[in-house]
């Protein structure tokens, strides 16, 4: 039917103007609801805000996994004692006690090994100057500092002798400096381990925390020979710490310790484990997303209880304004008009919670971050993610409170009570 | 049929299906209104005559009859045909006002605006809106909500906004129902201005005294037409506001 209104008729699609207009009724009627509209939000902002709070702590540890690695080097090897490529696991890391300094001694002769430092660990009450500390007593190599990539602030770092000699000597780090000698130079003094003298030689670059939250710098490094034979009795190492020429050769090396240990224990079955730095970090960052996926699922979830509250109160809306519906068809708003106006109201709410929960969750994670000494990044792809998510739940729990209004007759609308 | 008329009912039929009974409330009106005319609808309440101006607005469909607006059969149009004449061509001014609550006279005025099929820039929206308010009287008010506005400050503000799109018809649902005498001569002096201007207008009124400002009066019985004549000694606005202003003087003055 042609009728000469035809041409006032608009195509299909809107004019951007209008969605503007749409923008500004929208913002105009949250305004009017102030208390209301934050209140819808809520499930948005703490939806959003753990998705980037969660993220924000997991990349962060994640990619402090990857510094430390970059720091190491990915040419660094550590053979455990126990299997734990196979079946069963026997307790803790290096619980079985297979692993000798002879060990470590013959990987140090391997073609492609370039440091080697069998390692034993105790913890053990310290006393200096009249005062006492309970910190991690680590026996270890000369090339220590080497593999870990970990200067010596002042002093130096034991070598050969020390080790051959059983030396009681010892390198501390930062934190037990501050704990023992708060206000003077600690090296070329004595501190006391199971009541035996200990001459301080070096003091280490503090390194701070590691991603599970535990103090690096709370360390004293004596000769593990001396730990072995002074402090504790013990013929076994915990384990033993190799670094290979490069990361080309990595794989290589593994083998030779792997075959080298195999003909030196003779044992039935494998009793260590080789492992290379790539594959330790492997392992950290999975689970660490894994408790990303975890919390990402809470996030969802209340992302579409945020969403049900947004569909619940536009419907309210929608009721309550019936009226003014009506009157904005009286005026020309075309079904449309309406479904536009209502729709960016519910995407206004949710995108602004969403933005609202950003800010939270990134706050959240820094105050985290903060407190337990942990590492912070928030991804900007999760953030284009949070406020994409929090666009799509508000067209989608908007839209259909938006269509009923759209679908009202206008004398109906304009007669509601 | 001769078809310059702007409107044209034919045998125009409306029953509001409520319950068990059926309420025949406009029961075959013919009409014709021809560009420029200046009609009085008047009738007892309940006769029919909000059901006809919804009709004629294009607000409500007839349930029988054929409706015709500049030519055009409006029973056939679809929704969004119709909103784009009611924006387009037609001035509403309901008997309740209907004005957006918690939004300034100037922004309701605003309103139509915001749905022209041509974009309206917003500041011209605003020069349009504040010309409207000025012209029934308002333009000092223009920041107050409906609720910080007499009834007949409101119903101003409807009277704006109908015009504030330039419309060819202008509707209006009892304009000068909460008005005082001065301020409804004032509405009618409006009125005629427009209807000079080639603005056709229809108008329900109770008043006797206010149809005789336009040209030409129908009477509704039942929903049935039964009186359609020319106004005989017409009043001219302007004239009876010099007469009521000497009027008062004279009250003053005694
Ligand atoms: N939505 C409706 N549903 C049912 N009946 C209605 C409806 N609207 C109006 N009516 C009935 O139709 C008849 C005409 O009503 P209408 O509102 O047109 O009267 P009116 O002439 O405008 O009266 P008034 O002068 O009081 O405004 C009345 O009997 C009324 O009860
Ligand atoms: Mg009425």
């Amino acid at each position: 039917m042609a009728t000469p209104l035809a041409h006032a008729r608009g195509s299909v699609g809107f004019q951007p103007v209008r969605i503007i207009a749409s923008i500004r009724i929208a913002l105009r009627a949250l305004r009017r609801n102030k208390m209301r509209s934050l209140l819808t939000m809520l499930g948005i902002i703490i939806g959003v805000g753990a998705v980037i709070g969660s993220v924000s702590l997991t990349s962060g540890a994640t990619k402090e996994v990857e510094d430390q690695v970059a720091s190491l080097g990915e040419s660094i090897l550590i053979v455990f004692s126990g299997n734990y490529t196979s079946g069963g696991v026997r307790g803790g890391w290096g619980s079985a006690v297979t692993l000798t300094a002879d060990d470590a001694r013959a990987i140090s002769r391997l073609p492609d090994v370039v440091a080697v430092s069998p390692e034993v660990r105790d913890r053990e009450q310290v006393f200096a100057n009249g005062l006492n500390w309970n910190t991690e007593v680590m026996g270890e190599g000369p090339d220590y500092p080497q593999i870990r990539n970990w200067q010596v602030a002042s002093g130096s770092m034991f070598g050969d002798a020390e080790v051959r000699s059983l030396a009681k000597v010892a390198v501390v780090g930062q934190t037990v400096v501050d704990e023992l000698f708060p206000n003077e130079d600690p090296v070329g003094q004595t501190i006391r381990i199971r009541n035996l003298p200990f001459k301080i030689v070096g003091v280490l670059v503090p390194k701070g925390f590691n991603l599970f939250g535990s103090d690096q710098d709370d360390i004293v490094l004596v000769p593990y020979t001396s730990h072995m034979h002074r402090i504790t009795t013990r013929n076994f190492v915990n384990d033993i710490q190799v670094e290979a020429e490069n990361n080309q050769v990595i794989d290589k090396v593994q083998n030779e310790i792997t075959d080298l240990l195999l003909t030196r224990h003779r044992s039935p079955e494998q009793d260590f484990t080789v492992r290379n730095q790539l594959e330790l970090m492997q392992i950290v960052t999975a689970s660490s997303r894994a408790m990303g996926f975890l919390l990402a699922g809470v996030a969802a979830v209340s992302l579409a209880v945020g969403g049900i509250g947004i569909m619940n109160i536009m419907l309210v809306s929608v009721t309550e304004r019936t009226r003014e519906i009506g009157i904005r068809m009286a005026v020309g708003a075309r079904a449309a008009d309406i479904l536009i106006q209502f729709l960016i109201e519910a995407v206004t709410l949710s995108v602004i919670g969403g933005a609202i929960g950003i800010v939270a969750g990134i706050t959240f994670s820094l105050i985290v971050a903060y407190v337990k000494h942990m590492p912070d990044v928030t991804p900007i792809v999760w953030i284009v993610i949070a406020v994409v998510t929090s666009g799509f739940i508000g067209v989608v729990s908007g839209f259909y409170p938006a269509w009923k209004a759209s679908k009202l007759d206008p004398i109906d609308a304009l007669r509601y009570e | 049929m001769s078809s310059n008329a702007v409107i044209q009912l034919v045998d125009l039929h409306k029953v509001y299906h409520t319950g068990e009974v059926d309420v025949h409330a406009v029961r075959g009106v013919s009409l014709e209104i021809q560009p420029g005319q200046f009609i009085a609808i008047m009738g007892s309440s309940g006769s029919g005559k909000s059901t006809l101006m919804n009709m004629i607005g294009c607000l409500d469909r007839p349930t029988s009859g054929e409706y015709q607006l500049d030519g055009v059969n409006v029973s056939a149009l679809d929704r969004d045909a119709l909103a784009e004449i009611r924006n387009a061509k037609i001035g509403f001014v309901f008997q309740g006002f209907n004005l957006l609550s918690r939004t300034s006279a100037l922004e309701n005025v605003e309103m139509p605006m915001l749905y022209n099929h041509r974009r309206v820039h917003s500041e011209e929206q605003r020069e349009r809106a504040r010309q409207s308010l000025e012209i029934v009287g308002l333009a000092e008010r223009a920041d107050h909500h409906p609720n910080q506005l007499s009834g007949g400050q409101q119903q101003r503000v409807a009277i704006a906004r109908a015009l504030v799109n330039r419309p060819s018809l202008l509707l209006a649902d009892e304009p000068t129902g909460n008005l005082d005498t001065q301020t409804s001569i004032e509405i009618m002096g409006v009125f005629q201005k427009l209807s000079d201007q080639g603005i056709t207008i229809v108008m329900v009124t109770h008043e006797l005294d206010i149809a005789r400002y336009t040209k030409r009066m129908i009477v509704l019985r039942d929903g049935k037409i039964v009186t359609n004549e020319p106004v005989r000694d017409r009043l001219n606005a302007e004239q009876e506001l010099v007469k009521l202003r000497q009027a008062q003087a004279a009250v003053k003055l005694a």
